[in-house]
């Protein structure tokens, strides 16, 4: 038998009873498409969380103040509220840690802030002009806090777009006027570029002010600060920075025991792998609720050729007399098989595809539809045709032809 | 040439044993056409199966055209058929989702016959056969059954074979139709020099053919250059 025989052989075998056909392949278009869908969105997901952990720095180390307890089963106060980091140890991890590119103080809490006749609710953030280099903020109109602003404790304050428009409308010029912060106004000096952040912890809805202005007017003290960054110079001396800065502080804090550390220093690129963990184990989750679906599907395409077989047994026996061998009968019915699921499986990838492409449009989640997948969702398919198919091909192709011709 | 020697075949289920055929030898030459008579039960079928090299005999030798295919093994006897035998069935065993000229043509794909030389083959063996040619691209589920039976007939002739088996082939049709078909075959015998064995339990059938071989109980009764009046009254005992 020529290739050319079999696809007519096949085609005419499929389209004989179209709509069993198409039922059959429903249950791999669904298995496909949603195992893509899945994937896409596990895989956005990673995308979008390790997007928006790259984007507040890179080699960044994170150092904040431990919680405070009370003595025994006392309520937390939560993590970095307790004051233990102070301007010392800043300048002390500044002059004893080595390979460290910039380093940045900084004092963060949210007010009230109020301008001409709108107001919002943002985290004003007090910050050295370090605060740009370690966290890849660049700003787009105006200029950043300079070291003279933060020397001479100036009430002045960058806003981030988002704010911008909050407070004074879009496409109005924010630089030149004035805010006011806790009751104190501030003269906007600059609004940073959009890093196209969104939800907590939003980087487009804060608000810089110079490090010794927000410890002066807003904290109400000079002494403490309520977090640290550092960016290393390089992504293979991070655990060295890490490892440096914590026992700085721990000397400093007199602290013997790094558990009873009351401060954390935590690692960006540890963020980012434990993100992809998290991530990684609900793509597979989401994956292997879609591959259950898959294997349903292929068992249907068994159940559809069994029948089949039966069906066409003195069809089978017919070909077997007239000359068909075994293995002539076996590839006719695991192409129809295969035929079912390669078809079912490319109509699931657009299906799949195009889902995608709806739920990205939606806003609601980024989704990637990567090659790998569809690669595996083929090859996954073209192999549920063979293992599902090969029974029932086998089966047909042990037919005696004599039985087969006598069926009823 | 059919050459068959002490041909038995024994069929054993559970501790059952049945023997269908008890020792059968005879010669069918090139050109012949022989009926196989005998009531149902007879072991004319068996007989059948084995002369179309769809099963193999218990004991005894069977030579078709100089080779012995008594031992061949399952693929090989696919071979065989698809060269040498065509088969006409009682119940046409057409594919009905298929056209005319796909039906005459299946045989050419198992024997690997180049797709040129397919149509032309079918448009010889359909005329041979004697159906219209203006139901060639018809579906075979809208004949009538003479054609149908005819269309089988063209598909057994269309791998020139030395051999067609023709088991109980007017069973489903009327007798006038029947005729007709019959008819067809005594043409092929006598025009296109064909062997043809055709099996049937109805003396009027067999009488169509130059030689009968009356058959019962896994023996053969009676050979007879056909000649009818002895054969008479083997058919009135059946009946």
């Amino acid at each position: 038998m020529t290739t050319t025989d079999i696809l007519h052989e096949t085609f005419s075998a499929l389209t004989a009873n179209k709509v069993r056909t198409a039922l059959t392949m429903l249950g791999i278009v669904i298995g496909i498409s949603s195992v893509i869908i899945m994937v896409s969105i596990g895989q956005g997901a990673q995308a979008t969380i390790q997007n928006s952990i790259q984007s507040i720095g890179s080699n960044l180390i994170m150092v904040s103040p431990g919680a405070t307890r009370s003595f025994g089963y006392g309520a937390s106060t939560g993590r970095g509220s307790a004051r233990t980091l102070t301007m010392g140890d800043v300048s002390a991890i500044s002059s004893g840690v080595q390979n460290i590119n910039a380093i940045s103080p900084e004092v963060s809490s949210r007010y009230q802030v109020t301008a001409k006749g709108t107001n919002t609710n943002t985290t004003v953030t007090g910050s050295t002009p370090a605060y740009t280099t370690v966290h890849n903020v660049t700003v787009d109109d105006g200029s950043f806090i300079s070291q003279g602003d933060v020397d001479n404790k100036s009430k002045v304050a960058v806003i981030g777009p988002t704010t911008a428009t909050d407070l004074f409308g879009d496409g109005v010029e924010a630089v030149g006027q004035s805010i006011r912060i806790n009751g104190l106004e501030f003269k906007v000096i600059g609004v940073t570029k959009s890093k196209g952040g969104s939800g907590f912890g939003n980087q487009d809805d804060a608000i810089y002010v110079p490090l010794s202005s927000a410890q002066l007017f807003l904290a109400g003290n000079t002494t403490y600060i309520t977090a640290l960054s550092v960016s290393a110079t390089d992504a293979s001396v991070m655990t060295q920075v890490q490892n440096d800065i914590t026992n700085i502080l721990l000397e400093r804090h007199k602290i013997a025991d790094a558990a009873n550390a009351d401060f954390n220093v935590l690692n960006q690129a540890d963020i980012v792998s434990a993100a992809a963990g998290v991530t990684g184990t609900f793509t597979i989750l989401l994956a292997a609720v879609a591959g259950i679906s898959l294997v349903v599907g292929g068992i249907g395409i068994m159940n559809m050729m069994l029948t089949t077989v039966t069906e066409r047994t003195r069809e089978i026996g017919l070909r077997k007399a007239i000359g068909a061998k075994r293995r002539d009968i076996t590839i006719q019915f695991l192409t129809e098989a295969m035929a079912l699921t390669i078809i079912g499986g490319a109509i699931g990838v657009a299906i799949g595809w195009g889902a995608a492409y709806a739920v990205t449009a939606t806003g609601i989640l980024q989704t990637s539809v990567s090659m790998s997948s569809i690669l595996l969702a083929f090859g996954v398919s073209a192999a549920i045709g063979i293992i599902f198919g090969y029974y029932p091909a086998l089966r047909a192709s042990r037919l005696n032809p004599i039985e087969a011709l006598r069926y009823e | 040439m059919i050459e068959i020697k002490n041909i038995t075949k024994t069929y054993v289920n559970g501790d059952n044993e049945t023997r269908a055929l008890r020792g059968v030898s005879f010669t069918i030459k090139d050109g012949e056409f022989v009926a196989i008579m005998g009531p149902s039960g007879s072991g004319k079928s068996t007989l059948m199966h084995i002369l179309g090299c769809l099963d193999t005999p218990t004991s005894g030798t069977y030579v078709l055209d100089g080779n012995d295919v008594s031992t061949l093994s399952d693929d090989d006897l696919a071979d065989i058929r698809h060269n040498r035998i065509g088969f006409v069935f009682q119940s046409f065993n057409l594919l009905s989702r298929a056209t005319v000229l796909r039906n005459v043509t299946l045989p050419l794909i198992y024997a690997e016959v180049p797709e040129s030389e397919r149509n032309a083959r079918a448009h010889a063996a359909l005329s041979a056969a004697g159906l219209p040619e203006d139901r060639y691209n018809h579906m075979s589920n809208q004949l009538s059954g003479g054609q149908i039976q005819r269309v089988a007939i063209a598909r057994a002739l269309v791998n020139n074979p030395s051999l067609i088996l023709a088991d109980e082939p007017t069973g489903n049709l009327d007798s006038q139709t029947g005729d007709i078909v019959l008819g067809t075959f005594q043409r092929l015998n006598k025009e296109f020099a064909r062997t043809i064995i055709l099996i049937t339990h109805e003396r009027e059938v067999a009488e169509h053919a130059d030689r009968i071989i009356y058959i019962k109980d896994g023996a053969i009764l009676e050979d007879g250059s056909s000649h009818k009046k002895r054969m008479i009254e083997h058919g009135k005992k059946k009946a």
